[in-house]
């Protein structure tokens, strides 16, 4: 193998930028002691991955490992902006928290890597990288917060469950490897469909992507998880690697032939179990954490539908396009991350120090006591329902026009009752915020307003939420774009 | 006129912009909020006047259309256009948004702004329903609608408002999303989402759906069209939503958001799936007679003053379901009128009980009794309203209803003869349950100092009473501004019936399809004629 060229490292400039980015504020640990500095630092470290992919060349790099592509080029951007996000948001939190700066944002920072690698991978040994990347900094992230029993719970629960499942993943791998005698996507997009250890390791990646994505019924995971790690760390769980891994799920889709003929089955009742636990699970929460988690496990059920319906697309003899399936995910996961992370930094910076006020009852009144932040997260719930004029609407919308597309009408039947079931929940928090009365007085230690740097992330978020909902043209006119549509074949 | 290139856009957004300019004003302004909304409201009424003299009287189509893109793929796009039976209903809203105003002058004590600017949004959705052509549209707005709605219920309603306002958003979110499977289904058969083209390529043959989908889709629309309406048994969210909402919230729903149901039905279900249509006629006409005569039962029995006139509702618009389902002009210009005269005396009844639990606050009747002696002219005009509901001759209640009656005849008299038991019932517990509220004598202590109406309130019924008395006499000012739509609709109902009807097996309903087409074509003409008889 050649020494990598300068072409092969342009390939992967976002990766250099975030991981020295990361690297710098573990040198400038020792010296800088300013939290808003670091925090400066970190977001510029975000923004650098995000904006080189400008001066990133599309086409394969490091012979054939990664594929740097329109389709990469839009996770990219995705992660690099929940990221950022997710930095903003969070040094009022490291400031109440009383926690380490330097070292949070750099694990942010590889994390994000990761993900950026599990995007362009194109080359399973190459995506497992990625994802351990991810996952390593995440599980570190996850027990950020020592001194809380939870937060540790929630790291080592993630690590245990989280390394069980790349190791699904690493087997899958291996028994791939074993059919095909090759790693590369490109090389599987002709392997046998039907050999049975081709399949076999298929299933196998399939159940490791699950976990990560919180699929049921590998999905114990998350409510704990969720609830346990710091609450921006938890935005970015519920954006961050679950695009990413959408994005391999979708790329090994588009690339090996094998996978699309076998998978629809699995993917219609993985999608049809997940809705159902994540929301019948959010039902009875008290806990917004875990109720945002249940409802995060919901809307990767959503996303499934719609993968179910590409599966279908690309089957060979159905002549349908898979164009607006594809969409419909890349829709999908651009507005759920970005609500998610909104809706969970107010979680955060309403939580107060210890993050002692995250029940649903603490939000009671709250249309009242903090106008600003209740009607921002009403935003963020009517979109996670699906109501029109928010980007979640036509997430749902397209989602639902390619699976009735693919003809799947009993999984969009399915994804209607289940929009319904969300409806209570999500209604639920909006009506107690509005319409219930604060019992007794409010503590004095509860936060009186959002931060002002929270305030910047949640009007993001929320602007970015109406502008998606009113006029998606922009966006579909990207994800929409022909050359999005991954084909190997 | 500069206006009226964009009238309908104006009466969509305007009263959204008003909603803008309350959340400037200080929120314990409380005064000045009430007045900004009243002018605003008032304002918005005068622009549906325009819709009067723009909207012409016999030409079939859409007036008015405005047509914009906006969202490339699917292709969605703002299109707008009123037609004679659309525009009432826009004058219904709006002319009952500033009586709402008004009735909730002293009614609403906390979160005035929130208040009127939800109540402001609320007619911007509902506006928007009856104004959208395009599908998506019109689901867009028929689910914005329902957040202010339920905040109307939530916020400001009586004890188990939250309990009332999660039902009326559930019920309705299920119909509705069946509704937005059923447009996209539509949309994947016919590449778009927009009512004149998706007609037109019902018209010209290009589409041709299977009696299984048609079936299915004009379930999925019907649905959700009845369980706004409420059609038995889907009702069940109604007399909760109206107990529990404030008297402006029960007005607008009774005067409204009900007909936005019965208003799809016309507009969708019947020109779009007419083979379905027919096919569930039967079906529907006994669910609406099951519904006139429960409801009135139900009504009877009643304890709870709101919760009689609620089921009442229930009542009445199993009339208009009637008339809708039984495909002829009449009828269904009867319905048209119902569902307006539905809306002023329906209305009214939730101001005038409103005003009675703004004294007493209960709505018990067995806590009235002998209130004509205390308040005479609240009586009086309890009186009034009552009968125009039940169907007098001479106030509007009886025009709608004689006409649904009389073009039901047509086709089934069996029917008739069901839904006419329903007038009879109307009659009982409106009379009786008026004289237990105002006759004899004071039972309560409390009762014998009531106050009378004061100049707000009598401003506000003298209105409605004007407004319910014009319909009565001058029905053919309504009558014939919506006979051409109602025509319209029939029309492009048979004519794609025709082309099933050649089909072998279905000999029965093209024998139907040749009476009603019959009477159809002598109704079509000598409509003037027709309705200064009906008076």
């Amino acid at each position: 193998m050649t020494p990598p060229g300068t072409q092969d490292i342009l390939r992967v400039l976002p990766e250099l930028a975030w991981c020295s980015a990361g690297v710098l504020l573990m040198l400038l640990q020792p010296f800088v002691k300013n939290r808003q500095a670091l925090t400066f630092i970190s977001m510029l470290g975000a923004a650098a991955g995000t904006l080189v992919t400008f001066k990133a060349a599309f086409g394969e790099g490091f012979g054939g490992l990664v594929q740097f592509d329109i389709f990469s080029l839009f996770f990219h951007w995705l992660i690099g902006l929940v990221a950022f996000l997710v930095i903003l948001a969070s040094d009022s939190y490291l400031e109440r928290e009383n926690l380490d700066a330097a070292e949070f944002y750099a694990l942010i920072l590889f994390a994000t890597a990761g993900m950026g690698v599990l995007a362009s991978a194109q080359e399973l040994l190459t995506a497992f990288i990625g994802l351990e990347m991810s996952s390593i900094s995440s599980y570190i992230l996850a027990g950020y917060r020592r001194d809380s029993i939870k937060s540790s719970e929630s790291a080592v629960k993630y690590f245990l469950l989280g390394s069980f499942a790349t190791a699904f993943f690493l087997y899958g791998i291996a028994l791939v490897y074993g059919a095909t005698g090759s790693t590369n996507l490109r090389t599987l997009a002709t392997a046998d469909p039907s050999s049975n250890l081709v399949r076999l390791g298929l299933s196998l990646i399939l159940v490791g992507l699950g976990f990560k994505v919180a699929a049921a019924p590998f999905h114990v995971w998350t409510p704990d998880v969720y609830e346990g790690a710091p609450t921006p760390v938890t935005a970015l769980f519920s954006a961050g690697p679950k695009a990413a891994t959408f994005a391999l799920l979708l790329r090994i889709f588009a690339t090996v032939h094998a996978a699309t003929d076998f998978w629809f089955w699995a993917f219609w009742i993985l999608a049809a179990l997940t809705m159902f636990v994540g929301n019948l699970g959010a039902l009875v929460q008290s806990n917004i954490k875990r109720l945002l988690a249940y409802s995060s496990i919901a809307h990767a059920g959503y996303i499934l539908v719609a993968m179910a319906a590409i599966t279908t697309a690309k089957n060979s003899d159905s002549g349908l396009d898979p164009g607006a399936a594809y969409a419909a995910v890349l829709f999908y996961l651009l507005s759920y991350s970005l609500v998610s992370v909104g809706a969970f930094t107010i979680v955060s910076d309403l939580g107060g120090q210890g993050e002692r006020y995250v029940n649903t009852d603490d939000f009671a009144g709250l249309g009242t006591r903090q106008p600003f932040a209740a009607a921002a997260l009403s935003v963020f719930l009517l979109s996670l329902l699906g109501l029109p004029i928010t980007a979640g609407f036509f997430g749902k919308l397209y989602i639902f026009t390619a699976a009735i597309k693919s003809k799947l009408i009993w999984l969009a039947i399915l994804m209607a009752i289940n929009s319904i079931i969300g409806a209570y929940y999500y209604l639920r928090i909006i009506v107690v915020m509005y319409m219930h009365e604060y019992k007794g007085n409010v503590p004095a230690d509860a936060p009186a307003s959002l931060s002002p740097t929270a305030a910047m992330v949640v009007i993001v978020a929320v602007l970015a939420t109406l502008y998606l909902g009113l006029a998606p043209n922009h966006i579909l006119g990207i994800v929409l774009d022909p050359n999005l549509i991954l084909s190997g074949r | 006129m500069e206006l009226s290139g964009h009238l309908l856009s104006v009466l969509i957004f305007f009263p959204a912009f008003g909603a803008l300019a309350l959340l400037l004003l200080r929120g314990d302004d409380h005064l000045w909020i009430r007045r900004l909304t009243f002018v605003v409201s008032v304002v918005e009424f005068v622009f549906s006047l325009f819709l009067l003299r723009a909207v012409p009287i016999n030409a079939p189509g859409y007036s008015l259309v405005e047509f914009g893109h906006w969202i490339s793929a699917p292709p969605i796009n703002y299109h707008l256009g009123v037609d004679g039976i659309s525009m009432f209903l826009v004058i219904l809203t709006t002319f009952l948004t500033p009586i709402c105003v008004l009735a909730s002058w002293h009614g609403v004590h906390h979160r005035i702004k929130e208040f009127h600017v939800t109540l402001l949004l609320l007619e911007v959705g509902v506006v928007g329903v009856f104004l959208s052509l395009d599908l998506f549209l019109f689901f867009l707005f028929w689910e914005i609608m329902l957040i202010p709605m339920a905040f109307l219920i939530g916020i400001w309603g009586h004890e188990r408002r939250l309990y009332a306002a999660m039902k009326f958003v559930l019920y309705t979110m299920a119909g509705s999303i069946l509704m937005l499977i059923g447009i996209i289904w539509l949309y994947n058969a016919t590449g778009s989402f927009d009512l004149p083209v998706i007609q037109q390529m019902l018209h010209d043959g290009v589409l041709t759906l299977s009696t299984r989908t048609e079936i299915l889709l004009f379930l999925a629309f019907f649905l959700a069209f009845a369980i706004k309406v409420p059609l038995f048994p889907l009702h069940t969210w109604l007399p909760d939503a109206h107990v529990e909402a404030p008297t402006a919230g029960s007005v607008i729903l009774a005067g409204v958001l009900l007909k936005m149901g019965t208003y799809g039905m016309i507009r969708f279900c019947l020109p779009l799936f007419p083979e379905a249509s027919h096919r569930a006629a039967p079906y529907v006409a006994v669910l609406a007679i099951i519904g006139i005569i429960y409801g009135a039962l139900v009504a009877m029995v009643q304890p709870n003053l709101k919760k009689l006139v609620a089921y009442s509702s229930v009542s009445h618009l199993g009339f208009v379901v009637l008339g809708i389902f039984a495909f002829q002009n009449i009828s269904m210009q009867g319905a048209v009128f119902q569902m307006l005269a539905h809306g002023v005396s329906m209305g009214a009844l939730f101001l005038l009980v409103g005003m009675l639990y703004d004294r007493r606050h209960t709505f018990e009747i067995t806590e009235y009794g002998g209130l004509s002696t205390p308040m005479p002219r609240l009586a009086a005009f309890f009186l009034f309203v009552v009968l125009s509901s039940m169907g007098l001759p001479m106030l509007n209640g009886f025009v709608g209803e004689y006409l649904i009656l009389l073009g039901t005849y047509l086709v089934h008299w069996n029917w008739a003869a069901w839904a006419a038991t329903g007038v009879i019932l109307s009659a009982c517990y409106l009379l009786w349950s008026y004289q237990r509220v105002f006759f004899g004598e004071v039972t309560h202590q409390k009762n014998c100092a009531l106050p009378d109406t004061d100049a707000r309130e009598n401003c506000i019924l003298v209105t409605v009473v004007i407004v319910t008395l014009w319909m009565g006499i001058g029905s053919p000012f309504f009558t014939r501004r919506f006979a051409v739509p109602c025509q319209t609709v029939l029309e492009q109902m048979n004519r794609s019936f025709a082309q099933e009807a050649t089909l072998p097996g279905s000999i029965p309903k093209a024998a139907k399809l040749d009476s009603s087409g019959r009477i159809l074509a002598s109704t079509a003409t000598p409509t003037s004629s027709e309705r200064s008889g009906t008076r």
